[in-house]
């Protein structure tokens, strides 16, 4: 973790209870997690109570609470992405990578998602590798597509 | 202030502008139940288990009286059959939550809800927010919380603030409608508080 960067983002936002959804998405983007401590400086520095850091922070999607692996995989299982076959998909990436959606493997090579639709459905079932997305994708294109990330 | 009037009831009220129906209605002696309402606290509309049918201008809309503004003229009905029937609802919505939950036991009977209605899922929390609100608002110690979002959503104490201000507090404790607070401080102690032998050592 970079605490450089991350203090350089807190500082930019100083005293501004305001700015602290916009904080914890600029950190949760350098950082791809919210460590505690972090949680904890950015609530003294913005002047927030810790109780609400942790409101927000548990309340949205976006932000993770445990550390993420390298590449982050989101698979589209909203209903154009069903029909034309996420769920197949689904499976053949937790096969490969041995884990379920919001987990993250013990090598901290992937991360996998859920997410329920992309906005994007006519290029479905749809996956996004680190916010790149697949379109169109079979279940043995996304087992060719995950050996390109370590 | 300036003093208005307003009907509740079929009674003419009299109100200072700035209130809310809630409290004009009590000051004339007319109760309305509630839930999440604290006198101490800023006003949350949570429950809902306060709505009233207000007419203004002819149309009638459906409010939380706690959280509605008084004005001029407002017709108000604190118990209609839409009332009763919106009330009923959040009851056994809450029963299956926490079926023995002490206050809502007499609002249940009065209000004809059945706490079998729905399947129960029992959480224990009714999510009125009057300890989390409390600690923040009167105590400014912000040593519990909200976590998580929708059907996940839970009170969460932190540890660190509430192994060192609640011992001495729990103002929250008989605050709450039912068990579920005093629970989840037992839990957080056993789990998490520091050991006072770790504390020892520093
Ligand atoms: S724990 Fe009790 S007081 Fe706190 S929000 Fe839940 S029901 Fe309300
Ligand atoms: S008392 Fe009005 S919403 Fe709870």
């Amino acid at each position: 973790m970079d605490n450089d960067k991350i203090d350089r983002i807190i500082n930019k936002h100083r005293g501004k209870a305001g700015s602290l959804v916009q904080v914890l998405m600029e950190i949760q983007e350098e950082n791809h997690w919210l460590p505690r401590e972090v949680l904890e400086k950015v609530g003294e520095k913005l002047d927030v109570p810790l109780s609400r850091v942790l409101r927000i922070a548990t309340m949205y999607k976006t932000f993770s609470l445990t550390p993420k692996g390298r590449h982050e995989i989101h698979i589209c299982t909203g209903s154009a992405c069903h029909v034309r076959g996420a769920r197949r998909v689904l499976e053949t990436v937790q096969d490969l990578t041995g884990i379920k959606p919001g987990e993250t493997d013990s090598d901290s090579r992937f991360s996998l998602e859920t997410v329920n639709c992309q906005g994007c459905c006519a290029l479905g079932p749809v996956v996004a590798i680190d916010g790149k997305t697949h379109g169109r994708i079979s279940p043995d294109e996304i087992a060719d597509a995950l050996k390109k990330y370590d | 202030m300036s003093e208005i009037t307003l009907q509740i009831d079929g009674r003419e009220v009299a109100a200072r502008k700035g209130m809310t129906v809630l409290e004009a209605a009590k000051k004339a002696g007319i109760s309305i139940p509630t839930l999440c309402h604290h006198e101490k606290l800023e006003p949350y509309g949570g429950c809902r288990l306060c709505t009233v049918e207000v007419e203004e201008r002819g149309r009638t809309k459906m409010v939380a009286a706690c959280l509605y503004p008084v004005e001029k003229d407002l017709v108000v009905k604190t118990r209609t059959e839409k009332v009763d029937r919106i009330r009923k609802m959040i009851l056994e919505l809450l029963l299956a939550h926490a079926p023995d939950a002490f206050e809502l036991q007499d609002l249940a009977l009065e209000y004809g809800a059945d706490r079998d209605r729905f399947e129960k899922e029992s959480s224990f929390c009714l999510h009125c927010g009057l300890c989390v609100r409390y600690c923040a608002e009167v105590k400014k110690k912000n040593a519990i919380g909200f976590i998580n979002c929708g059907t996940r959503r839970e009170i969460s104490f932190i540890p660190e603030i509430a192994s060192k201000e609640c011992w001495n507090c729990k103002e929250c404790f008989p605050l709450c409608p039912t068990e579920a607070l005093q629970a989840a401080f037992v839990l957080t102690k056993a789990l998490v508080f520091p050991s006072p032998l770790s504390e020892l050592k520093g």
